[in-house]
Order: structure tokens, then sequence, then C-alpha cells
């Protein structure tokens, strides 16, 4: 579309409030709007579909402000004048999953963020689906990783150690008119676009492998390939991973100003310290945008979107066993990311959701009634017996889209010694370890014309996991436990997590001692009671593990205490 | 080895239960996951237990310390820091699995006697949206803290809920200096008994707003705030009535889940009503050999009852002998919330069946009717029913003619005004 063209519709739709350059080889937005909505929308008129040339959103908002971005609040020098080989800046599946791969090399890596924990962004809150790429056609930056990725979750999962489950995935329809719209759409995909396990099935066969689905489901897209990670499990295993090759990991570092000279950036500034690193990734998420522009290479933008996801109780995950999604009449879904499903997790709850909310608010990650209410009207379709009672809990996430709804994987423009890792959302999760190989490549050939990169010969791809004592037989349960007493004391009933576990988690190489810390790596707390019954004690167990007092043990971050001190009455039990 | 009555969970429902069946000949274990015995009433230092059974006012802590003393008298295997982890059926009865720091165990037993207690809806389960911040607590959870740990879990706090252990924490934190800004109830009446309404929050100037609720909540990290909202008929916020109150911690104390995920595990059959299994009056569910009592039966109001459901289910559980069941409904209308036992064995004696009921709402001056095969045979008038208060009460059924009865209906008659 020729930028006259894009001002004539822009100028149709907001008279004259918003207008577009072309400038830098981004298509830029300017003007002044005050619905968020509408920012959005004038995003997505300007941005065309697989284009390089991206829109970068200069439009004043004036209905209401983003909170400036969280940071934490310690402040020290501890990495003060380092100058690791890479700096990745970014936390996440990507982040680390880069890290990981970029260990097969001897390199000194850093990855920062400025959370308390990895994966406290979208890689931690979605719904750990690996998906088939059946929305996808060629040409995409998605497309290109989707199969790739998907078919390596076999390995990487073996070798990370956290459970992995090709469950399959089904898109269900309830009208037998729409069969062969459908089945065109599927053989388009399978042999244009390469989505090979892409199959239709008829609605008894669907109902005889899930017979609690809609009895009138009449036909259903089926993807064996897809299956389900714990998401947040995954980016801890590599992270883990990653550090015991070599890499480091930074948390509550945060990346607040960078030094550009000449294209290259030559200083990063953190509440740590300032760093001198010879080549940075930006795999910051939503501030994504934010870091290319400290880094004098903005040429894109970043419109987040929210989307709420319901966790039922176990005893629901007997409903059913694979992924449902929802998909409107018209196969081309108007919205860009997944339309959301019910999903059975890999520690057999099931995920209701996501929506899909616009926002401008990057890190708001509150849940409202709404978003739950039209999810399960939504999935009762494909499900009919789903109930809101069987909730225990829900969550939300921001994903990190551009206007193009496509990833941004490639060098700087500008900024030479940088890497984007930019506007990954769904399904960002499959891709990751695809773009993991492809970047640490790309970082290793920047690297390499500087200097000589030697392959890094201890490289271990195994992480041995947490024992799961749970899933364990009888005999093997009782071996570990003759080993580990600890393995015996049942701490969270609902999830059956004993003290040992626990322990374990305490003592990972991405040591993370708050209470969702341990939560997040051994599941104390997950389960119906949400910690009612577990929480003091995995709180006293930190606190002993630490040498601290119990008021000095956190939920999250440094400023989440759970308890103020002693009581008056002071500790009663010894 | 090869129990008569193996007993799990080591509360006070528990606790009763193992006595009981051991002082009735049966060889019995008890299994407690936590390191000690005694069940939640560890935590509940406040008085006022065993009135009804010591007459005494008690302490959580001295009450069923008199069950631990009688149990350890008597000399009754007690297993602590043992975890169930399943429990199969076998021919002659069912092999509990269990683990603990001595490994994995299997112990074969004739009866079960489930007295796994209850559990706390949480804060998400009433859809409270917001944030996940530090600073929400299930009532139990506080009082876990302020008193088995000594610790302060807030400085200012607002409590959802009128449930009792919500009404004892209002009081226990405003003792242990904490500002206790209200407490918020969506219902329109009271959910605790009057007497703690009184004691816990009349007597220390907590207000209590009936018909409000908590929305919302605020803050990243530590919660910063809560938002509280009046609500109507149907307990749904109303709109532009929202409210926010800065605070530190809110407190949720809206309702007790009984957990009978073991129970379920074998097939159980639970009653919607109570969510504890359907129960005979002998207290046995509808799998033989299975038994039921506390609070894991029904939500009780005084732990006397627990202990009395105990007793009964560990006494039945000794003289359990299998048998073709001839089996009878208790059904009751709408006015009620719950009867248990929800049916009566006509092969057992039901010449003094204790039942307890609740009622679904408020009532003034009524009548409790029962009508055996459409005929009434028996009646009690009550000034007023509420629902927090359970009624007990025992009837011979035996007299009242269940023996060849094909019904037995419980009604509620409201006095005309």
């Amino acid at each position: 579309m020729k930028i006259s063209a894009l001002n004539r519709k822009l100028h149709r739709a907001f008279g004259g409030r918003v207008t577009a350059a072309l400038a830098d080889g981004c298509i830029v937005l300017r003007g002044e709007l005050d619905c968020w909505d509408d920012v959005v929308r004038a995003g997505q008129m300007a941005a065309t579909k697989y284009a390089t040339c991206h829109v970068v959103n200069d439009i004043t908002f004036t209905g209401g402000k983003d909170a400036p971005m969280r940071v934490p609040a310690l402040q020290d020098d501890a990495l003060d004048g380092q100058a690791p080989d890479v700096l990745i800046i970014g936390g996440g599946i990507s982040g680390v999953s880069i890290a990981r791969e970029l260990t097969r090399q001897k390199l000194d890596i850093l990855v920062v963020d400025k959370e308390c924990d990895l994966a406290l962004g979208a890689s931690g809150r979605n719904d750990g689906e690996v998906h088939p790429g059946i929305d996808l056609g060629r040409g995409s930056v998605k497309h290109k990783y989707i199969r790739r990725g998907n078919a390596m979750y076999d390995q990487i999962c073996k070798e990370l150690d956290v459970p992995f489950r090709r469950v399959g995935q089904y898109v269900c329809f309830q009208h037998s008119w729409l069969r062969p719209a459908v089945w065109g759409y599927c053989m388009w995909r399978k042999y244009h676009d390469g989505i090979a396990d892409t199959e239709l099935i008829s609605g008894r066969e669907l109902l005889r492998r899930e017979p609690n689905f809609n009895p009138k489901t009449r036909f259903a897209i089926s993807n064996p390939d897809s299956g389900c990670v714990c998401p947040y499990g995954l980016t801890i295993a590599y992270a883990e991973n990653a550090v015991q090759n070599g890499a480091r990991i930074a948390l509550n570092t945060a990346v607040l100003g960078m030094d550009v000279a000449d294209g290259k950036i030559t200083a990063v500034h953190t509440n740590r310290g300032t760093l001198h690193p010879a080549l940075v990734i930006n795999a910051a998420g939503v501030f994504a945008e934010d870091v290319a522009r400290m880094a004098d290479d903005r040429f894109f933008s970043i419109h987040p979107r929210r989307g709420t996801n319901s966790i039922l109780d176990r005893k629901a995950g007997a409903f059913m066993h694979s992924i449902a999604s929802v998909k409107g009449n018209d196969m081309v879904s108007k919205t860009h990311s997944k339309g959301g499903g019910i999903l059975h997790t890999v520690h057999d709850n099931l995920l209701i959701g996501p929506d899909a909310v616009e926002t401008y608010e990057k890190e708001n990650t509150a849940t409202y009634p709404e978003s739950i209410a039209h999810v399960f009207s939504k999935q009762k379709v494909t499900m009919p017996a789903l109930t809101e009672r069987d909730i225990i809990t829900y969550f939300t996430g921001v994903r990190a889209p551009t206007f193009e709804e496509d990833f941004i994987i490639e060098r700087g423009r500008r900024t030479h010694n940088l890497i984007h890792v930019a506007g990954i959302q769904s399904p960002g999760l499959t891709t990751a370890p695809a773009v993991a190989e492809d970047v640490a490549d790309m970082a290793v050939r920047i690297l390499a014309r500087e200097r000589p990169v030697a392959i890094n010969p201890d490289f271990d791809p195994h992480r041995p996991g947490i024992p799961v004592l749970r899933e364990m037989d009888d005999a093997t349960r009782a071996e570990y436990i003759a080993k580990n007493p600890d393995y015996g004391v049942i701490v969270c009933r609902c999830e059956e997590i004993s003290r040992g576990e626990i322990l374990d988690a305490l003592r990972s190489n991405v040591c993370v001692p708050t209470v969702d810390g341990v939560k997040k790596r051994v599941r104390p707390g997950m389960g119906r009671c949400q910690g009612g019954f577990c929480s003091p004690q995995v709180v006293r167990i930190i606190a002993e593990y630490l040498g601290v007092p119990l008021s000095a043990v956190r939920k999250s971050s440094a400023d989440a205490p759970i308890t103020f001190g002693p009581t008056k009455s002071g500790e009663v039990q010894a | 080895m090869m129990y008569d009555v193996i007993v799990i969970g080591g509360g006070p429902g528990g606790l009763a239960a193992a006595i009981s069946a051991h002082e009735n000949g049966a060889h019995v274990l008890l299994i407690e996951r936590e390191a000690r015995l005694g069940g939640m009433l560890k935590q509940c230092i406040h008085d006022g237990f065993g009135l009804a059974r010591f007459g005494e006012r008690l302490a959580g802590p001295e009450y069923v310390e008199r069950f631990i003393d009688r149990l350890e008298e008597l000399g009754i295997e007690a297993h602590t820091q043992t975890f169930v982890t399943r429990v199969e059926k076998t021919p002659a009865g069912f092999a509990v699995v269990t683990v603990s720091r001595d490994g994995v165990a299997r112990c074969d037993t004739r009866t079960l006697v489930l007295a796994t207690g209850c559990r706390e809806r949480t804060a998400k389960q009433v859809f409270i949206h917001g944030t996940r911040p530090a600073g929400v607590f299930t009532a139990g959870t506080a009082q876990h803290f302020t008193n088995l740990l000594g610790e302060l879990p807030t400085r200012r706090c607002v409590i959802l809920g009128s449930g009792d252990i919500g009404l004892i924490m209002a009081r226990r934190l405003t003792l242990e200096g904490a500002e206790v800004l209200g407490v918020y109830e969506a219902k329109p009446t009271p959910s605790g008994l009057t007497r703690n309404i009184h004691q816990c929050l009349h007597d220390y100037n907590i207000p209590l707003h009936l018909s409000h609720t908590v929305t919302r909540v605020f803050g990243a990290d530590r919660l910063t705030g809560v938002e509280v909202a009046e609500v109507d008929e149907t307990m749904r916020p109303i709109p532009g009535t929202e409210q926010r109150i800065d605070c530190d911690a809110l407190i949720v104390s809206v309702g007790l889940i009984p957990e009978n995920e073991l129970a379920e595990s074998l097939g159980v059959p639970l009653d919607g009503h109570t969510r504890g299994p359907v129960c005979d009056g002998q207290l046995m569910t509808e799998v033989p050999g299975i038994f039921s009592c506390g609070n894991a039966l029904h939500v009780n109001d005084l732990v006397d009852y627990v202990s009395a459901s105990g007793e009964l289910a560990g006494k039945s559980a000794a003289h359990f002998a299998a048998h073709t069941r001839d089996e009878v409904a208790l059904t009751i209308s709408d006015d009620f919330g719950y009867l248990v036992p929800q049916r009566l064995d006509r092969t057992e004696d039901n010449s003094g069946v204790t039942l307890y009921f609740r009622s679904a709402a408020v009532l003034g001056p009524c009548r409790v009717v029962l009508t055996i095969d459409g005929k009434e045979v028996w009646s009690r008038r009550y000034p007023f029913l509420r629902p927090p208060e359970m009624q007990q009460l025992t009837l011979d059924f035996d007299k009242l003619g269940i023996a060849h009865a094909r019904d037995a209906h419980f009604t509620i008659e409201v006095a005309e005004a």
C-alpha cells in the first residue's frame, strides 16, 4: 500500500488525527488519539502482512497512561564494569533458550531480567500449548519456525527433563455445511504450508476420543502433533541448563539505558552497574520496543494484548485429555492470537482460555470477571460439562505482538551489535527451541568477526530435573525416601509435594528462595487449596534453609513480605 | 498386618473414632499427615470448646489433648507425618498405601474411617479479581501464621466473610495489635455463630458490613488495598457502590469444603448439599466398610458434634459385618440446607439415630415435620432456624415405623405471620 493511500484511509477513519510517514524504512504513525482501540486499529491499518517495513507507533495516546516500568528496588554495583560476550535482556523462554544454545560455545553469557524470577512475563503466563501451526501461512517468520520448533520438543524436553505430552489438538465444528470449506483450508495448509499432521475427523471419531465433547460436533480438524508443556517449567529448565554450562543469570536486574556510538552499543546501564557487552540480544517481551529505543534501533512497535486463563481442579482434568481450540466460521481469524481453548496440562489440570484484549498497560496482569465469563461461554460450546465451579485460580498474561503480528528475529538495522527477538507471542513457546538455535548461530557469526569463538567441549545438554515423587511407583519412591527421608514428608497435600522436593528447588542453580519461586519449581500451593495449608510450612522451610526470620521470606519480589515479624505472644510452636 | 479399622485423619473426629473403635474391641491404626495429632484444633487457641461435652470452656489444644491422652493411654497405634497416597480395595477390605520418612508402607484393614476434615474456600474461588499480591490469606492460614508460627500476617486488614474462623481471627488480630478495618459479608445475615458476632466483633468495635463483598485486590507486590461493593439480593455487586479501602491484607473466611478426594477415589458417592459422603445412621457411606465423620462428613459448627460423629463412626466400623443393606432415603424439602444422615439401613438398629441439619435460609417460628409414607409421624417446633447454627436431634426411627416405610420425608413448615 502506498503511503498516500494509507493516509487517505487513516483520514477517513480518524479525520486527520493520525497521519503516516515513511522514515528509515518504517511506517511511522503520528497524531493524537484518546481511545486505545483506535490506536491499535490505526496500527493494523498501516501494517502489511509479512512486511519487513514495520509500523512504528508514535501516536500520542491521551486516554490513559501506562504506569512506568516496574524496576526492582535493589541498587548495587554487582555487575558494574563487566564485559560479557553476550548480554541477553529478558529471562523469558526466548532469552534463556538462546543462552542455553550459546553455551555450546565458549562464551561469557549473561542473562538479565528485571523481575525476581524467570518467566514472569508472557512465558510464564500462557497455556503451554505446543502448536501445530495450522493457522500459519507460508511467508511469516512464525511459519518458518513452527514446524521445526514443534518437532524439536520431544528431544529438548527429554534433555531438560521436563514433562511434555503430544496430546493432539482439535478444532470442532457443529455445522456439516462447513466441511468442504474447512477441508479445502486444511488441504491448503497441509500441502502448501507443510502442516503435515493435519486431518479431518468425523464427529463420531472425535467423540470416541473425547467423549465429553459436545455431541453436536459434526467434524473436527485434528492435529496430532500438538502437545503441551509447562511453560515456566521449560523456561526454568533451559535456564538451569544454561547455568550448568557456564552462563550467568542476574535477576532483579533492569536495563535502564544504553550508550550507543557509531552503530554500536558501548554501555548498558542497569540498577546493578554499567556493563560493556560485545553483543546484546533483545528478548525483552513487552519491553522489546523500549530496549530497541535505548539501542537507537527502534523500527517496530509493540501493542500489548492481555489474555486470561482459568485453571481447573485436577478432578476436571478427567473431562478431556487433549487440546480443543475454537475457531469462528471465517477460517481467517480477525483476531491475531489464538482464540483460546481447553487444554489438559502436563499436571492434569484443565486450562481454559485465554481471551485477547488490547491494552496500553504492559505490566497490568490483573484479572477481570468479564474475561472468565467470556472464555467459559465460548468453551462450553466445545465441552458442555465445563463449569466455573471447578476453577481453582486464574491468571493474566500480556502478549507482545507487533502490528504485523509476526516475529522480528534479526540483527539491528542501525545498531550492529544487537539482535532483536521481538514481537514474540503465540506460538513463541513452540518456536523457541528452533529460534534459539538460529539466534545463537547469528550471534556466534557476529562475534566471530571480532575474535575466534571456540566450541565449549564441556557442554552438557542434559539438565537433571527435580524428582517427582508423586509420579513414581511405590518401589522407586521407597528407594528415594531411603536415600533422603525428606522425600517422605508431604508438605503440600493437594499436589503431594514433599519437603525433600522443596529443598531440592532451593538448592537448584537458579535459586529463587521465595514462596512463588518454590511453587513454580515443585508446585506446593498449585492445588485446590492454593497453599492454604502448606504456605506457612513452605515459608518456614525457606526461612530455615536461608537461616533468616520468617518475616524475611517473600512471596515474590523484595516488596512482597508475607508476615511482619513476631506477634506479641511470640512463637508458640518451637 | 491386618487392622480392623484404619482411621485416616488425626483431628478431633479421627481421634474420637480411633478411641471408640478401640473401645469396641477393634484393632485400630490412626494415620495423620501432620507431625502432630489434633488437626485444626492445634491452632484454635481461643476458648469455648467442649461446652456441650465436658461442660467446660476449653481452648482447642486443651480439648484435643484430652483425646490424645486417652489415645496414648489405650495404646492405640498412631502414625504421624504419614500421608495416605492411595487406598485400594482388596477382597478382605482395603489396603492403605502411605509415605513417611520411613518409606512407602501398605496396611490392610477391614474397614476405613475417613476423618479427613475440610479445607477453606479461597479468594479466587469466590471470584475476587485484580492482582496476585502477598497478603491474601484464608482465615485458617492467617491463624496458622499467628498462632502456630507466632508471626503477624497483617497490620491493617479487611476480612471477607463472617464465618466463625473469620470472626475469631478478627478478634485475635486485634489483640495482636493489628487494625481490623471491617468484616464484610455478602449475605444479608452473618455466617458465624451469634455469640462470635458479639464476642469477636461488637466487643472490639469492629464493624460488620452485611450485603457487601470484596470485588478486587490491588498491589503488585504486597497487597495495598481492596475494593468493596454493596451486593444485590442475588449477591452480585451493585455498580457504582465500589469503594477502595487501603490495607495490607485481605483475610477470607468464605466457607469450608469437606475434603473427600480420597473418598471419591474409592467411588464413595457424595451429597451435593453437604459435599460429604452420603451416609446411613451408622455413618457408613454407600461403599460398605467405609465410614465418614467430622467435617469430612459435613461442616460442623461445634467440635463436640465432630467428636460425637467420630465416636459413632468408630464404633460402627468396629462392629462392621458385611451384609445386604435395606435402605430408605431420608429426603428433605428445599427449606433444608442439608440433613445428615441421608439414608437409614433398616437391617440396623435405628432406635436412636442422631440427625444433623441446617436450614437453607433464616426462618422464623417453624415446625420440622417428618412424614413417613405420606403420614405425619413426628414434628418439633423451633422459634427460629438459622443456617449458621446446625441443629441436632435424635429420633427413634424404629418406633416411628421405618421398618416398612417406602419413604421418609422431612419438611419445614413456617408459621403464618
